[in-house]
């Protein structure tokens, strides 16, 4: 089976130089992933910030060595024949902001373009049609610098897909953008990969509606662990068969927790989130039917049901019930980590 | 290590589709080889020269204001009645400072900027070679910074009435070139230690501007110094260039020169090869380390 993108047992790991008073540590940024992505897939990679996304995606474009394993992009090993690799790929990464602010659209573009060896001819056809593509092409003789982020990042999506690359890889490719602007991003990249049967691209994010809107297969990852990997509807299936419940009730106040939810017969996941003025409770169930020992604990401890929704399962609640909490929560504990 | 045989060939043909596919219906041609290396080179070049034209903020940054430091020592030197040659000497170096400048900050420390703006990732991971685009940015920072010394000398030497007698156009040529291609493969070199560095890339540069000031003879000939000082000063590209093209171009100058002429311009030749060859080994190497060490996009790791 010839891949368009192959890791076996890739990890990586950064060691973090210690300041006056602290010692140098490492942090373990991805771990034993394998993944097989044949040419033609739009493949997600979905996680909460620091999940080990972008650290891969560098991997596989060449930037960053791995700690130990391998990866291959199309075909070639990234690490030994970078050289062979690097004609046949391409990246955008959200909320970049390369190239020069004194150049034009046009002209960073077409600086771009000669990095990868493309005729002035060819290269100023395809900015062109892809300004036009992207609904930029009256700010073509703009100067960069004087561009909004939602249309700069335009911009580097012309300067990804305009070197025609086998393999592409969009790293949050509509962070920052407006709703907007994100879903004509999102409809261009899905026409590209339909329009281009052979090319294959790679997309992170941590937009659950990105991944299932626009990939055909994702892989969740967190702490740097890919924890599951298939299309988004048989992620979803698989928790088909279970109840999705989701609860607006008065403020808990420390009364209750998710673990005594969790702790009920039939709850297979409890995530609590207070919110201004109610509290939220998401329930993934092994049967309907444990509804009820959730509302009867609801009410003995006084705690009002405000709402009550029955959902089909989303993306979310994949990552909810692969990780045990939400992905908010797990980046509010990243960044309280960090801090 | 391949992993089985490539669907990617080049001759893959793939239909035309609603303007998002290549215009000839297939894969794109890409050049490879010299023709890329040339491409990125004149491409790399093209935000210097072009933002030279756009900004013009430098006539008076780059220009007037290093002609300050040149009319002090001009001042000095009428003060104590030095020969009138040091005037047009103080004009020449003050002239080649922008080099040195252009050197320091254009060259050696602006794969640092280019990482913080997040174009060195871009370049790395493209298909030409880094030291292409090293190469655009010497020749770009060559074009505006020449511009910049040629009205600096303009100015001086009318502002101060210099007087020049040219020995020889065609040994001042070369000794320009190849003191300029020394100056930059030596930039080129450097700047391939800020692929590692991060933000202390500024205080280094700021820590080589001035010796080199000093060093270099900028404002007076080197000849003031000992052999010996002169001698390991002359490893900076510019102190021979700046020494020989003064006695080339003033009366006086072949008596306060360090070294005879062909003997300044064989040592710029050999210095241009060392400097280009370390730069491309280094920078090769370089690149490998920050690779593995995950320095190219992260600065904080």
């Amino acid at each position: 089976m010839d891949f368009a993108i192959r890791t076996e047992k890739l990890s990586r790991t950064y060691k973090i130089r210690g300041g006056k008073k602290s010692e140098p540590r490492s942090l373990v940024a991805l771990t034993d992933v394998n993944l097989e992505i044949q040419p033609g897939e739009l493949f997600g990679l979905l996680g909460p910030n620091g999940a080990g996304k972008t650290t891969l995606i560098k991997i596989l474009t060449t930037l960053l060595a791995p700690s130990t394993g391998h990866a291959w992009v199309a075909g070639y090993d990234v690490v030994d024949e970078p050289e062979k690799v690097r004609p046949r790929i391409n990246m955008v990464s959200g909320g970049e902001a390369s190239g020069y602010g004194l150049l034009t659209v046009r002209e960073n573009l077409w600086m771009f373009s000669q990095f990868y060896g493309l005729s002035s001819s060819v290269a100023n056809q395809n900015i062109k049609r892809l300004l036009e593509v992207v609904g930029l092409s009256d700010r073509t003789n703009t100067r960069s610098s004087d561009l909004s982020t939602g249309l700069r990042q335009k911009m580097n999506i012309v300067r990804g897909f305009m070197t025609d690359p086998d393999v592409l890889f969009l790293d949050e490719p509509t962070l920052g953008l407006d709703v907007g602007a994100s879903r004509e991003v999102r409809h261009f990249i899905r026409s590209w990969v339909d329009n281009n049967p052979t090319r294959t691209l790679m997309l992170t994010t941590h937009y659950m509606v990105e991944a299932d809107e626009l990939c055909d297969r994702v892989a969740i990852i967190n702490q740097g662990r890919v924890l599951a990997c298939d299309s988004p509807s048989n992620l979803k299936r698989n928790l088909q068969q279970e109840a999705i419940f989701h609860l607006e009730v008065s403020p808990f106040n420390g009364s209750l927790t998710s673990e005594r939810f969790e702790a009920l017969p039939g709850v297979c996941k409890a995530v609590h989130q207070p919110q201004d003025g109610f509290d939220l409770l998401d329930l993934i169930l092994d049967e309907e039917q444990a509804l009820t020992g959730v509302v009867n604990t609801l009410n003995s401890a006084n705690i009002r049901l405000l709402n009550l929704q029955k959902n089909e399962p989303t993306l979310e609640d994949v990552f909810v019930k692969l990780v045990g909490q939400s992905m908010e929560q797990v980046e509010q504990k990243g960044d309280a980590g960090e801090q | 290590m391949r992993v089985s045989n490539n669907p990617y060939s080049p001759s893959q043909v793939l239909p035309h589709h609603d303007g998002i596919q290549p215009s000839d219906g297939g894969h794109l041609h890409k050049n490879s080889g010299w023709r890329l290396y040339l491409q990125t080179v004149i491409a790399r070049s093209y935000p210097r020269v072009v933002g030279q034209m756009r900004d013009v903020s430098w006539m008076f940054f780059d220009t007037l204001l290093p002609l300050l430091s040149v009319c002090t020592y001009v001042f000095v030197y009428r003060a104590i009645h030095a020969p009138e040659d040091y005037i047009g000497f103080v004009v020449v170096g003050g002239a080649m400072i922008a080099f040195w400048m252009n050197v320091l900050w254009g060259m050696s420390s602006q794969l640092y900027w280019e990482k913080e703006q997040g174009n060195l990732a871009l370049y790395i991971m493209s298909p030409s070679s880094l030291m292409a685009m090293l190469l655009g940015m010497a020749l770009g920072g060559l074009f505006s910074t020449s511009l910049r010394a040629l009205m600096i000398i303009v100015l001086g030497s009318l502002f101060f009435n210099v007087q020049y007698a040219i020995a020889s156009f065609s040994q001042l040529f070369a000794v320009f070139i190849l003191a300029m291609v020394a100056l930059y493969g030596l930039g080129m070199m450097t700047s391939s230690l800020y692929l590692l560095l991060s933000r202390e890339a500024w205080h280094i540069s700021n820590l080589a501007q001035e010796p080199v000031y000093l060093f270099s003879g900028f404002y007076f000939p080197i000849k003031n110094f000992s052999f010996w000082i002169s001698a390991v000063a002359s490893l900076i590209p510019l102190t021979m260039g700046l020494d020989a093209m003064r006695q080339l171009v003033f009366k006086t100058g072949p008596t306060l020169g360090f070294v005879s002429v062909p003997i300044e311009i064989i040592v710029l030749c050999v210095l241009s090869v060392v400097f280009l060859i370390a730069a491309r080994f280094m920078l090769a190497y370089m690149e490998k380390l920050a690779i593995r060490e995950g320095r190219l996009t992260e600065n904080r790791r």
